[in-house]
């Protein structure tokens, strides 16, 4: 029987014990005193949330194909459970062989949204590792970030040993190679530090300096040796159609968000919504061969055993062969013990005629985001949905037996007017009309219901919005207001449903996520003060935070409302996404004209990203 | 065809609770290719029930859930294919066909048998040795007075457990007990509630945690109220050759 690191009175007290024992289906297990290289891979939130997540597996995997390495698994315990481990100390350990953390080579942590950050301390705290990367010594594992939001790690930067910039199957290989090298030859940790740093992607940031003007601008960001380049390239895999793909991911015990076969059909959009950061750091588009889907698909339905099959990317109606692999999904699987979950669609006489065959239609819903609320709203981020494609779309649906429409937009957004936030009313109004007017009364099926959802817009780093003033809580809570009493003048009102959210964490991202390294100080405060879990509503303590920037001197405004000049230096700038500087001034500009730029299929709009050589800017 | 599938439960299995044995095993029938019955419908389902629920924390030996399939290979050749996709702990037994009338497990069951011992150091926490607490336990059950409060959705309700414990004695090496006890739908006894009832007798707090608790197997009653005859729900069914 595998040895657990936590006792059976541990175990039985705390909720869902087997968050903590490992043992799934698919998991890898080695003989740890057999390879040269352990490896923690850690999704700093709950067991149920980092399970689901596609970049673990697809990780995972590609480490453990590899002899010398073992890869397992970090997730943070549970609130109940770090209470216990915290009373008794207990170190924070891996599922697979139950070893403490802190006797790995790297800890591995991947930063998908900013409000996992005091998660990544506790994690940290737990596995006896200390918080700051400067007080480590080769006792402790190199520590390691990845993911979305390490395309500004400024304000985690000083609790991580270096940060890897790019798609993860790319030059891991590289990294583990030269950390033998270094071990062998006795480095010092320092030295395989700046050995690292030359690896492309990898940035190592005790090796730069900053400076800032008095005003509290960057003022230079420089690196403080010669082995660390000026500029860190983000790496991203080129021959993507073929790239190799988890076969056999794991499969929990216990049901987590994502409890199905996730398939990823390409990476990268052409759309270039202005607001949207995934948009641009994945540039360019690549496709996934579908034939190796088809196959993937198989093969990972059997291993796993899974009940439901999905497909994954940003916008799934851009893949080049959606209808075929839509349509072999649901004539291979459908009716056979498993559910084809569909990705969003447009909507057209395709997709409605697939989703009438896997879905009740009765019961299922359709969904549009026009994330804003008029048209010229959706020039200004430059989001390729007009009111005509909404409404055709609708029409169809509703004469397909459909009456359910769900909305998703953003509040917020550079130059919105009062008449835009009203639009939002307007447009959910004008789908109701199109009901009453497309489907005769006899055949009406249950009443008619859009149900619109607004989130707040947080500026993110690599967006053309980067340069955007955002609003303060009192400004987006008016403009939620706004719609809500519009909604509610509505004649059609009963119809229509509107649902917001608090914006207390909305501000509190806009902070972290354009911070600079003053900022970890007040996560290292709010941390030390409470805060954890803080992605979740429940445990989120806006007065610790409050208090932390107090504690810390640091101005929230100057992070969220502040007018940023064209030519500020950003303290994400000395990363290189492909996607130039110049061309996201152009963008913005476009913005402020509300000034529509064409998708990549349209016209190549000269972004950067063509440096890659691959992917859509090769398709003509 | 309906099928009985016994299986086992043992080590780290027991911290998955009973809802997530179900799911594992609708995943372990679409991985051993068991051509498994769905139910009709927009969202179908397997046709599939469990005997008795397993509380976490427990392990098991003979635990029991029903299928219906449309085709099947041996049971032998069954065997090979639902073990070969396993997690570590959990065990198919047996694979029998039933007869066609057969009434479901969960229905049928009227008695388990369980083995319990002291956790390590328990003994001690209780000011006791394992023989003499096993020991002192099978006297309980044989002269002690065993009516206990029971709380049930309808309140609180006297019930004396005498009647209810089947069989008990003490293991072969002397440090456990077995008990068999009424189980299933109407009067359902848990082997904690027989071991708070003697913890509670000698003025002693019932420590939650301090008990390895196996069940061993799952009854059904063949005979009457006063005369039992006990039976394996494995023995319903018989090996596909
Ligand atoms: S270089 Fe052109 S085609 Fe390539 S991603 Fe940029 S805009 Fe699109």
């Amino acid at each position: 029987m595998r040895k657990l690191a936590l006792s059976d009175e541990v175990l039985l007290s705390v909720s869902q014990p087997a968050r903590y024992i490992g043992g799934e289906i698919n998991m890898v297990v080695k003989d740890p005193s057999k390879v040269d290289v352990r490896f923690a891979m850690c999704f700093p939130d709950v067991y149920d949330i980092g399970m689901s997540h596609l970049g673990i597996q697809i990780l995972y995997d590609m480490f453990n194909r590899r002899e010398d390495t073992y890869c397992e698994r970090v997730y943070s315990p549970w609130t109940d459970l770090d209470k216990i481990m915290r009373e008794e100390q207990i170190p924070l350990f891996a599922l697979e062989s139950q070893d403490p953390v802190k006797d790995f080579d790297f800890l591995g942590i991947t930063l998908q949204y900013e409000m996992s950050y005091t998660n990544i301390l506790q994690v940290l705290d737990l596995s006896q590792i200390p918080l700051h990367a400067a007080d480590r010594t080769w006792e402790h594992p190199i520590v390691i970030g990845g993911g979305p939001c390490s395309y500004n790690p400024e304000p985690i930067a000083e609790f991580f040993d270096m940060f890897y910039i790019g798609e993860g199957e790319v030059v891991y290989a590289q990294l583990i190679e030269t950390y033998k090298e270094s071990k062998k030859r006795g480095d010092s940790r320092e030295q395989f530090l700046k050995a690292a740093a030359q690896i492309k992607g990898i940035y190592v940031p005790s090796l730069y300096d900053v400076e800032y003007n008095e005003d509290g601008t960057l003022k230079s960001f420089k690196p403080n040796c010669p082995e660390a380049p000026e500029t860190v390239e983000k790496v991203l895999v080129m021959d993507f159609a073929n790239e190799v793909y988890p076969e056999k991911p794991l499969v929990p015990f216990i049901k987590v968000t994502q409890d199905r076969v996730v398939l990823e059909i390409m990476r990268g959009c052409i759309r270039g919504c202005r607001f949207c950061q995934a948009g641009q750091i994945y540039k360019p588009l690549r496709e996934k061969n579908v034939e190796y889907l088809k196959e993937l698909a198989y093969k990972m339905l059997k291993s796993t055993g899974h009940e439901e099959i999905s497909l994954s990317s940003l916008s799934s109606s851009d893949y080049t062969d959606i209808e075929e692999m839509v349509t072999y999904l649901v004539d291979e699987f459908h009716g056979k013990g498993v559910n084809v979950s569909l990705p969003s669609l447009r909507i057209d006489a395709f997709s409605l005629d697939v989703m009438s065959k896997v879905q009740d239609v009765k019961k299922s819903s359709l969904t549009f985001a026009p994330e804003g609320g008029t048209q010229r709203m959706r020039d200004v981020i430059n989001k390729g949905l007009t009111e005509e494609d909404i409404l055709n779309g609708a029409a169809e649906a509703f004469r397909g037996g459909w009456n359910r429409v769900k909305l998703y937009f953003m509040l917020g957004q550079p130059t919105e007017t009062v008449e835009d936030c009203e639009g939002i009313a307007l447009l959910s109004e004008k789908i109701t009309e199109v009901f009453f007017d497309e489907v005769p009364k006899e055949k009406r099926q249950g009443k008619v219901q859009v149900v619109a959802s607004t989130s707040f817009f947080v500026p993110k780093p690599f967006t053309p919005f980067q340069w955007a003033q955002m609003c303060t809580k009192e400004e987006f809570l008016e403009k939620a207001r706004i719609v809500n009493r519009k909604m509610k003048e509505m004649k059609n009102h009963k119809c229509l449903k509107y649902n917001w959210h608090e914006a207390d964490v909305t501000v509190l991202e806009g902070v972290l996520a354009r911070g600079d390294r003053k900022v970890a100080a007040v996560i290292e405060d709010a941390y030390k003060n409470g805060a954890l879990y803080d992605s979740w509503s429940e445990s989120f303590k806006n007065d610790v935070w409050m208090q932390a920037f107090e504690n810390c001197g640091v101005d929230i405004d100057f992070y969220t409302t502040r007018e940023r000049s064209l030519d500020e230096l950003f303290p994400w700038d000395f990363i290189d996404v492909g996607v130039t500087k110049e061309f996201l001034k152009r963008e913005w500009n476009n913005a402020m004209n509300a000034k529509v730029t064409p998708n990549c299929r349209m016209q190549c709009s000269g972004c950067g990203a063509k440096n890659f050589g691959g992917g859509v800017c090769f398709e003509n | 065809m309906k099928i009985r599938i016994k299986f086992s439960k043992q080590g780290n299995m027991r911290f998955i609770g009973h809802l997530d044995v179900m799911r594992y095993f609708q995943k372990v029938m679409r991985r051993a290719d068991v051509n498994i019955r769905y139910s009709e419908g927009f969202s179908p389902h397997q046709i599939m029930s469990f005997a008795a629920p397993l509380g976490v924390g427990l392990t098991g030996s003979g635990e029991y859930l029903d299928i219906e399939v449309l085709s099947t290979d041996s049971s032998a050749e069954m065997l090979r294919r639902m073990n070969a996709t396993m997690a570590e702990g959990i065990h198919i037994v047996s694979y029998k066909k039933l007869p066609d009338d057969a009434v479901n497990a969960m229905s049928l069951v009227a008695a388990c048998d369980y083995t319990v011992r002291l956790r390590e150091g328990y003994a001690e926490k209780l000011g006791t040795t394992n023989a003499d607490f096993m020991n002192g336990l099978v006297s309980y059950i044989a002269n002690g007075n065993l009516e206990i409060v029971k709380k049930t959705k309808k309140g609180e309700r006297l019930v004396d457990l005498k009647p209810l414990i089947f069989d008990s004695a003490v293991t072969e090496d002397g440090e456990g007990i077995f008990l068999k006890l009424s189980s299933g739908s109407a009067n359902n006894i848990k082997p904690e509630l027989v071991l708070e009832a003697y913890c509670n007798s000698m003025g002693k707090e019932f420590p939650a945690f301090g008990f390895a608790i196996n069940r061993e197997e799952v009854y059904a009653d063949n005979g009457s109220e006063q005369a039992h005859d006990f039976v394996t729900l494995e023995s319903f069914g018989e090996d596909i050759e």
